[in-house]
């Protein structure tokens, strides 16, 4: 019998009311996450051990992570600070008290024997994490978030028949994060996934570098036939990649499904993900069902948290991505889905929100910074902090398109230049490319008599109310003035102009 | 009778007195040093389990040479030993188990630094036996040799600070170091005729104390008088906030001044009245032997005389404290004795087939029988099931004994009685018998189940001649008024001047 | 409430713990004279009663001390692995731990 995290309610009360995703082969899929986040203090939890990345083994620990007699734990500020700043970012309850307790089990990587984490009390309480799966918003509630700490590693290769065991991660502070069991379909998992990981780094909280393991999903999976009984769950552990989550997730599912429906039962367990398979298959189990044996730890005294210290964070917490995409759609006029895109970081918000205060444009600014920008940053795997287009250059070249001096293929082309660095100033690459629309209406009307002119048969087809042949002749008009006209201009000037 | 000498032995005079005669520079620390560590190198009692001459008079040169330069504070150069759950860096640190033979410590026990050069001054002689990770009442539970009682070379010094007392009552060391649980000071000081204090919980750091139960263990100083005791507790005591989460942040006090002041105006008469002391009738019943209790009796007719009043309290929980403390002690222990697994320090096996036999082998041949007792017993209530019955129970019965301990505080100043309810037993007449163990310590685990400070004072001798120990306990962080109370009681006798026929 | 033999397994495979089976037989005869006096709690009536976790909740309100987040402990491996059964290259060796 395991001693599982204590439920808030009964699954069904919780679940009742809540809609059910799609149906894989006629299964409803039932979904929580466990997220382990590393949390970005410069000492570990308990430790005055430094928690930076990458040192050489051994080398970042004290006597209290290497747990020699004698050593005590002691409570880092900034664990608890950050902790309330999620709380805060994921509106949830700060405990005024928690208690810290001892999960005992023996492993190598663990040197007390146990890990000093939270159970019946923890630090947060409730909230929710909401966002957007295909333009549709979800809603995933928090049980709980606790404060514990990070295990050592152990090292496999180069050693025969041993392992190798680092004690540089042991200590590093971990908050936890449990979800109920709210998500219905592995691409609402990985969109909570993304949220999460979002609201995380932009607090500041954790560097979310997954490849460091850094941020760390562990995905409950069952299925069950819709209105039947919760179905046995499964617990993926360590995924730490959107892509393997979705697939991981889903290879679980079709796994689970089969063995039902062939008859056979799911049996509780905690599965590995590999990639190279693209299966989950179970773990050798560490003991006989893990019985913790939790109990308060009675070296730290329970943890205070008063409302002044919640209140100050508060009044100190810069704006949440949810609520500046709120604000976005409020002052701006954006859709929610721009909204979003716009708020995936406080960099990308601060860029787009730059640009559109010196434009004027937000809709435009908006589809620039999700669209070509997104899409050189990505192809680089760039950050939007090292954009070589700045700003100003982008809301300069906007202001272009919109008084009409340059189409908006001109402009790619001009952005093109500021990318690469050809040059630097917009009104000087326009010069320099001859990119300037033609504004002069008597030319371009000159231009358009001619092209009526020349496709006489397309001005029947028009009269007759061929949409097609319309755009034929803009086309035309369009080549003869070397795509310097503005279309909308001609496509008025030729709709006069055939009456 | 105390010997008549015409002028004591070093190893006679008590921590005050030779603090005196090193201010004086009547004598050398490295003088004194010598002196204990030839008493030491003919020990037959096995109190020591290390000693490094070396390391020893290094520090005590070190000492004189602060004397010379005219540095006078009151512990400066003289010697003690430390109970081997303080881990040092100087010496191994074995806590009285094969798990740490020849374990070295990278870091001092904040109470070792304390009393050492960076803090007090005082020279170490070495590391003291004791009952295996303090587990024991007999000291015949350590793993290397069980330490015996100098009153009396077939009976038990006590335990688990069994080393700590038999060297200081044998006057191997001036004064000791041990850590008390549930009576491991109070105890083994009142079986050998000496004096010996646990102070509140919290009051000094266990950085650097081998755990054994966390909630419970104290350090506390282990000498031949209540001052030499106030002079050591002085250093010891202190807040650490930047390495204990338990260590309470109070003021250092100094407790042996006003001691010392009082000796000197010996004159008052009734210098206790006013002092009301409580008898809980819990702790009179047929459950002592009747020597321990005419001792004990005997000692409080003598604080009648010093002006205190006797009142009866009671403590209905006493029988209760001995499951309430073997359910929390041991959860405590087991948890805290994970660590030991082979892995980082300590006995790995020399074979084994896997990761988890490597484990099993190594703690079942590090651990002895008591350790793996206790383990046993903390996993059990412990696991799912039987938490709620057993740990969240015993931690509920706490709350109360340490209830009725402020109900009796309204009646009294100070609870008395005795410590032990008979005095030392012969070695091995209870080590088939655990149980029989558990249930000798009666008197001393409510105390330290709710925190309280607690003494042990020599109040006189028992069946076959064997001390006995008068047992002070005190409201929270009324140390003062227990060494005040044990010093005025050790001006008027001289049972802590005693020595064991032996010597 | 007796405890049986394979009480004694599960707690000692718990607890990493191996008893030769006569040891277990000593061990269980043990611990069943101990859990009886045990039982002696279930006496004591501790309705709406806190546990009482720390001693020092008793003298007043008692809180977590906090240190500020700088990490002043330097490289100290060589020190700490004094003692170690077996080093290499820094890392403390184990049998291979399968997962």
């Amino acid at each position: 019998m395991s001693q599982t995290q204590p439920t808030v309610n009964p699954f069904a009360e919780m679940q009742a009311g809540r809609p059910t995703g799609p149906l894989v082969q006629g299964y409803e899929v039932i979904i929580g996450f466990e997220t382990h986040t590393q949390l970005t203090t410069q000492s570990k939890i308990f430790s005055r051990a430094s928690t930076a990345f990458g040192a050489e083994p051994n080398t970042q620990a004290s006597a209290v992570d290497f747990a020699l007699p004698g050593a005590l734990p002691v409570m880092n500020k900034g664990a608890v600070q950050r902790a309330i700043e999620f709380g805060l970012a994921v509106n949830a309850h700060i405990a005024e008290q928690s208690v810290f307790a001892r999960k005992n089990y023996f492993y190598p990587d663990l040197p007390k024997g146990y890990q000093i984490s939270q159970f019946e009390i923890p630090v947060v309480q409730g909230g929710s994490v909401e966002f957007f799966v295909d333009g549709k918003p979800h809603t995933v509630r928090l049980v709980r978030a606790h404060l514990e700490e990070d295990a050592g590693k152990s090292l496999h290769e180069d050693f025969i028949g041993m392992s190798g065991i680092d004690l540089n991660r042991a200590g590093t502070p971990l908050l936890e994060i449990v979800t109920e069991p709210d998500m219905r379909s592995s691409a609402e998992a990985v969109a909570y996934a993304k949220e999460l990981h979002k609201i995380v780094t932009w607090i500041g909280i954790c560097d979310g570098n997954m490849q460091e393991g850094s941020f760390r999903c562990d995905a409950n999976v069952s299925v069950r036939k819709p209105g039947a009984e919760l179905g046995t769950r499964r617990e993926i552990k360590n995924l730490n990649s959107f892509k393997f989550m979705q697939q991981a997730i889903d290879y679980e599912v079709r796994w689970q499904i089969e063995q039902i429906e062939d008859g056979r039962t799911v049996q509780q367990a905690t599965v590995l993900f590999d990639p190279d398979t693209g299966e989950t298959r179970s773990m050798r189990t560490k003991e006989d069902a893990a019985d913790y044996r939790y109990f308060p730890d009675p070296d730290l005294p329970p943890l205070v948290i008063g409302r002044d210290w919640v209140e100050k964070t508060r009044s100190e917490m810069s704006e949440l991505p949810r609520v500046m995409a709120a604000r976005f759609v409020a002052d701006y006029g954006l859709p929610e889905y721009d909204a979003g895109q716009l708020t995936q970081s406080k960099a990308t918000a601060a860029y787009f929100e730059a640009v559109a205060a010196a434009s004027k444009q937000a809709k435009l600014a908006s589809n620039w910074v999700m669209g070509e920008l997104s899409r050189r940053l990505n192809s680089e795997e760039r950050s939007i902090e090292t954009s070589t287009v700045s700003p100003a250059q982008l809301a300069a070249l906007i202001v272009r398109i919109t008084d009409g001096t340059i189409s908006n293929n001109a402009a790619k082309q001009v952005f093109d230049a500021l990318w690469t660095g050809d040059g630097q100033d917009v009104d000087a690459l326009i010069e320099a490319k001859g990119l300037k629309q033609m504004s002069d209406t008597g030319e371009l009307e000159k231009i358009i008599d001619d092209v009526l002119a020349a496709n006489a048969k397309n001005v029947e087809e028009v009269r007759a109310g061929n949409a097609k042949a319309m755009n034929a002749l803009v086309g035309q008009a369009m080549k003869a003035t070397k795509g310097k006209a503005n279309p909308a201009q001609v496509n008025e000037l030729l709709k006069k102009k055939l009456g | 009778m105390s010997s008549m000498k015409s002028s004591p032995d070093l190893h006679d005079l008590g921590v005050a007195q030779l603090a005196a005669k090193l201010a004086a520079r009547e004598v050398s620390s490295v003088e004194a040093t010598q002196h204990f560590l030839a008493r030491i190198a003919q020990d037959k009692l096995g109190a020591f389990l290390a000693t490094n001459a070396d390391v020893s008079l290094a520090q005590a040169k070190a000492a004189d040479a602060r004397l010379a330069a005219g540095e006078r504070t009151p512990l400066l150069g003289v010697p003690l030993a430390h109970k081997d759950v303080f881990v040092t860096r100087d010496f191994p640190t074995t806590a009285g188990s094969k798990m740490l033979e020849n374990y070295r410590s990278p870091f001092d026990a904040t109470v070792v630094k304390n009393l050492g050069l960076e803090g007090a001054g005082m020279v170490t002689l070495g590391k003291l036996n004791c009952d295996e990770f303090a587990m024991g009442s007999g000291n015949d539970n350590s793993a290397y040799k069980p330490v015996k009682n100098p009153w009396d070379l077939e009976r038990i010094p006590g335990g688990s600070s069994g080393g700590s007392a038999a060297a200081v009552a044998a006057r191997l060391a001036p004064a000791a170091t041990g850590t008390d649980t549930g009576g491991s000071i109070r105890q083994p000081a009142s079986l050998t005729g000496i004096t010996g204090i646990k102070p509140t919980y919290g009051c000094c750091s266990r950085y650097g104390m081998v755990a054994f139960a966390s909630s419970l263990d104290q350090a506390g100083p282990m000498a031949r008088s209540a001052l030499d005791c106030a002079l050591l507790l002085s250093s010891m005591a202190g807040p650490d906030p930047d390495r204990d989460s338990t260590s309470l942040d109070l003021p250092v006090i100094d407790y042996a001044t006003d001691l010392i002041a009082v000796g000197q105006d010996s004159t008052r008469a009734m210098p206790l009245k006013g002092l009301r002391i409580g008898l809980p009738t819990q702790f009179f019943g047929a459950g002592c032997s009747p020597d321990v209790l005419a001792a004990v009796r005997g000692a409080l007719a003598e604080y009648e005389k010093l002006g205190a009043t006797l009142v009866d309290v009671s403590l209905p929980l006493t029988e209760l404290s001995i499951p309430v403390y073997y359910v929390i002690a041991p959860a405590e222990a087991s948890s805290n004795l994970s660590r030991f697994d082979g892995v980082r320090y300590g006995h790995r096996a020399a074979n084994y087939t896997d990761l988890n036999d490597m484990y099993k082998k190594s703690r079942s041949e590090g651990f002895g029988d008591e350790a793996t007792r206790r383990i046993m017993i903390g996993t059990y209530v412990l696991s799912h099931g039987y938490y709620d019955a057993y740990y969240l129970k015993a931690q509920k019965i706490r709350r109360l004994i340490a209830q009725d301990f402020q109900t009796a505080f309204t009646q009294c100043d100070i609870i008395a009685g005795p410590v032990s309810p008979t005095v030392a037993w012969k070695i091995g007449e209870k080590s088939d018998d655990p149980v029989a163990n558990y249930l000798a310590d009666i008197y001393t685990l409510s105390s330290s189940l709710a925190g309280l400070p607690g003494m042990s004072v020599p109040a006189g001798f028992g069946a076959g001649g064997m001390p006995v120990g008068l047992q002070l306990i005190g409201n929270y962080f009324k140390e003062a008024q227990l060494l005040s109370a044990a010093h005025q009681f050790q001006l008027a006798t001289d049972w802590h001047l005693r020595q064991p026929p032996s010597l | 409430m007796a405890l049986t033999p394979q009480d004694i397994a599960r707690v000692a495979n718990l607890a990493r713990l191996e008893l030769r089976p006569d040891e277990t037989e000593h061990t269980l005869a043990q611990l069943n004279g101990f859990f009886a006096l045990v039982e002696q709690m279930e006496a004591v009536n501790t309705e709406g009663v806190e546990p009482l976790a720390h001693p020092a909740a008793v003298i007043g309100d008692i809180a977590l001390r906090l240190r500020e987040d700088i990490a002043s402990e330097p490289n100290q491996r060589d020190a700490s692995q004094v003692s170690a059964p077996a080093v290499e290259r820094g890392l403390f060796l184990v049998p291979k731990v399968i997962e």
